[in-house]
């Protein structure tokens, strides 16, 4: 089957002004690096890895949010790589994302009602109070009362402004979904509601999604697959229990090693290793020397190492 | 001695069709050194009860009203602008839970840190420009000149909470508030930039202010818990307690749903209903439309706070 999205060797590189000197510099920075994923139709892909790593950036240009500088972005099998605003307009639709800064992504100046039905009056469904009645019951199904559709950004929390994100990327009902760090501002009760409600969906409605997230405990117990990035790169990919219970990678074990206890009685002095020792420790395939590249040491187990 | 010390406060934000009653009679007492966690529902009054002890709520809209408010010695209730801005570099730093709040788009990351370096302490601007570079090392960032260079919006969510550490940390403050501090980093970062700040609360004296819904990163790093459901504190006890023997019912429905416990894909355990209303709050106990051990006297009238042992406290009529 077709996969819901496609990313083939995806690069971003920014450009840097440098301010300081009299003349203004710019300098490249490659934040995402040949990067190449699948996400099957109807699973939730877990993108974990180093903070600047790039799994924002990644997530942005599976959405065409973010330009890439290298690559293909599949969609359904449909390169969308290099559509135009009218042609891409119906895979708006079916794709969605909610961003990790949900504060600056809810107009101030909107209800909470407005704001959660905007996508369905811009794609033009429904009259105006059947949208508000839609946006009101998904306010609910992420757990705010239906009272919270008069207020605004401002009164809320930051799990409740994170719930209001999560409505409105779900009232067209999308094929793809791309969840940057939806639940980190979420209390773990209703953090629980949100995952469930992802689940739920997923089985459905049959929905795809792309997990970006710090939180291992939450990418385990939801995803299906999980892809590690460091620097810029997938590291290691693997079905997620693999993951748990059997990673590779110097950088996937000590993102598993400093996963916080579970009770204060496990306390324990951590050692931390560096981005250079990490490098260093590059799993060797064979005694050869090289370049490290993904390599399949099993089936559906990606790991970057020397051949 | 106390270095914080909060009671009975009350934080209210009027509005045109009621009024939203988010802090509703908290009391705290935090003495140097010591690690508070702040856990809780979302709403349920964390982050409002911290800005609120800082006075950095806009006074109206908020109102807040207390019997105390004392921040190393200084009468938070009657102090003056100046006095404010004294406490707030030189005793008492706030990591904000959302970080673009805390930078100014327009400035460079290295002109906000070297403002607020300067504020606070005297020192020139070289000299404080090489102390924000060591600070932002500090937290991890290995290109702190690039990073200063940096306007808030080329930073990647975690580098942009680092930076945001490194400004509350760069005026040694006696007691930092932070809220959220670590939910944009990965977890090999969380774990350095918590064991940063338990190194500076043994170096310093600092007391800390953990306001978070990490319960993984309230069993690393606190000494008592404190958990708060519908603008009141329901429970507080040593960390320990919590894990071990949680009394209150919110607590242990809490605990319940806490992650990462089971291997596998799986439904996680919610607690049902929803949230409180904070414009319109259940009467009684807050947390009784949600209470599988609720009774009439619940509904009726709210529970006190009261003391069950020498470290341990809760508001809960099964409990008195
Ligand atoms: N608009 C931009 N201009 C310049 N550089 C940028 C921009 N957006 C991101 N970057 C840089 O690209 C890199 C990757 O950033 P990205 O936000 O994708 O990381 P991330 O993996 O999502 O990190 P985090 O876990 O901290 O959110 C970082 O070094 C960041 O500074
Ligand atoms: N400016 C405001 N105007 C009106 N209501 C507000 C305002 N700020 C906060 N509130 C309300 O006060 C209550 C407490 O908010 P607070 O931000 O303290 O919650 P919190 O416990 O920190 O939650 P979270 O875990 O989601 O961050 C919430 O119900 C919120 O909607
Ligand atoms: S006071 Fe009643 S409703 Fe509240 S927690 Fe205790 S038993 Fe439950
Ligand atoms: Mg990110
Ligand atoms: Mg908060």
């Amino acid at each position: 089957m077709t996969p819901a999205l496609e990313l083939k060797n995806v690069s971003k590189t920014y450009q840097l002004r440098q301010s300081g000197g009299f003349f203004a510099r710019t300098t490249d920075h490659l934040a995402v690096n040949n990067v190449s994923l699948t996400l099957p139709r109807n699973q939730i892909l877990g993108l974990v890895g180093e903070s600047g790593s790039g799994k924002t950036t990644t997530g942005m240009m599976a959405m065409r949010l973010v330009e890439p500088s290298a690559g293909q972005i599949l969609v359904d099998g449909t390169d969308i790589t290099a559509l135009g605003h009218a042609a891409l307009k119906p895979f708006r639709r079916k794709m969605q994302v909610v961003f990790q800064d949900s504060y600056s992504a809810l107009d101030p100046m909107m209800t909470l009602a407005q704001i959660v039905a905007e996508p369905l009056h811009i794609h033009g469904l429904g009259t105006a109070s059947e949208q508000t009645e839609q946006a009101l019951e998904m306010l609910v199904k992420t757990g705010l009362d239906r009272s919270y559709g008069n207020r605004y950004p401002h009164e809320l929390s930051g799990g409740q402004r994170q719930r209001v994100a999560i409505a409105r990327a779900l009232i067209l009902r999308p094929q793809v979904l791309v969840a940057d760090e939806p639940t980190s501002a979420l209390d773990v009760s209703v953090k629980a509601q949100i995952i469930n409600l992802l689940l739920d969906l997923q089985a459905e409605m049959g929905l795809s999604i792309l997990f970006i997230s710090h939180d291992l405990s939450v990418v385990r117990s939801l995803t299906d697959k999980v892809a590690v990035m460091f620097q810029g790169r997938i590291v290691e990919e693997a079905p997620t229990e693999t993951i748990f219970t059997d990673a590779r990678h110097p950088y996937t074990r000590s993102l598993l090693d400093a996963i916080p206890v579970l009770n204060p009685r496990e306390r324990r002095a951590r050692t931390f290793l560096s981005r250079v020792q990490i490098e260093a420790a590059t799993p060797r395939l064979s005694g050869q020397d090289g370049t490290p590249e993904l390599h399949d040491i099993a089936p559906g187990h990606r790991l970057e190492a020397i051949r | 001695m106390t270095l914080l010390n909060i009671e009975n406060l009350t934080v209210s934000f009027p509005q045109h069709d009621g009024v939203v009653q988010a802090v509703r009679g908290v009391s705290l007492r935090v003495s140097p050194g010591e690690s508070i966690g702040i856990v809780g529902e979302s709403g349920s009054g964390k982050s409002v009860t911290c800005m609120a002890a800082l006075r950095l709520l806009r006074e109206p809209p908020s109102r807040i009203v207390a019997d105390r408010l004392e921040l190393g010695g200084v009468d938070m209730l009657r102090a003056g602008r100046t006095q404010l801005a004294a406490v707030r570099g030189r005793i008492a730093a706030m990591v904000f839970q959302d970080p673009m709040t805390a930078f100014d788009p327009v400035f460079t990351i290295g002109h906000q840190i070297v403002e607020t370096i300067r504020a606070h302490r005297d020192l020139s601007k070289s000299a404080a420009t090489t102390e924000a570079a060591a600070l932002l090392a500090r937290v991890e960032i290995k290109t702190p000149d690039a990073i200063l260079n940096s306007y808030p919006h080329q930073l990647s969510g975690g580098m942009l909470q680092r930076a945001m550490i490194a400004m509350a940390l760069s005026c040694r403050p006696q007691i930092l508030f932070a809220d959220e501090p670590t939910t944009a980093l990965d977890v090999t970062i969380q774990a350095q930039i918590l064991h940063l700040i338990k190194q500076l609360q043994a170096e310093l004296g600092m007391a800390l202010i953990m306001v978070t819904h990490d319960l993984g990163v309230v069993a690393e790093t606190v000494d008592r818990v404190v958990v708060m459901y519908g603008g009141r504190v329901m429970e507080t006890a040593p960390v320990q307690d919590i894990f071990d023997a949680p009394l209150h019912p919110y607590t242990q429905a809490l605990m319940a749903s806490m992650p990462g416990r089971t291997p596998g894909k799986q439904r996680l355990i919610e607690i049902a209903g929803a949230s409180p209303n904070p414009a319109n709050p259940p009467t009684g106990c807050p947390f009784h439309p949600r209470c599988a051990v609720a009774d009439a006297q619940c509904a009726a009238e709210a529970p006190a706070f009261r003391a069950l042992s020498e470290s341990r406290a809760a508001a809960c009529w099964r409990l008195a």
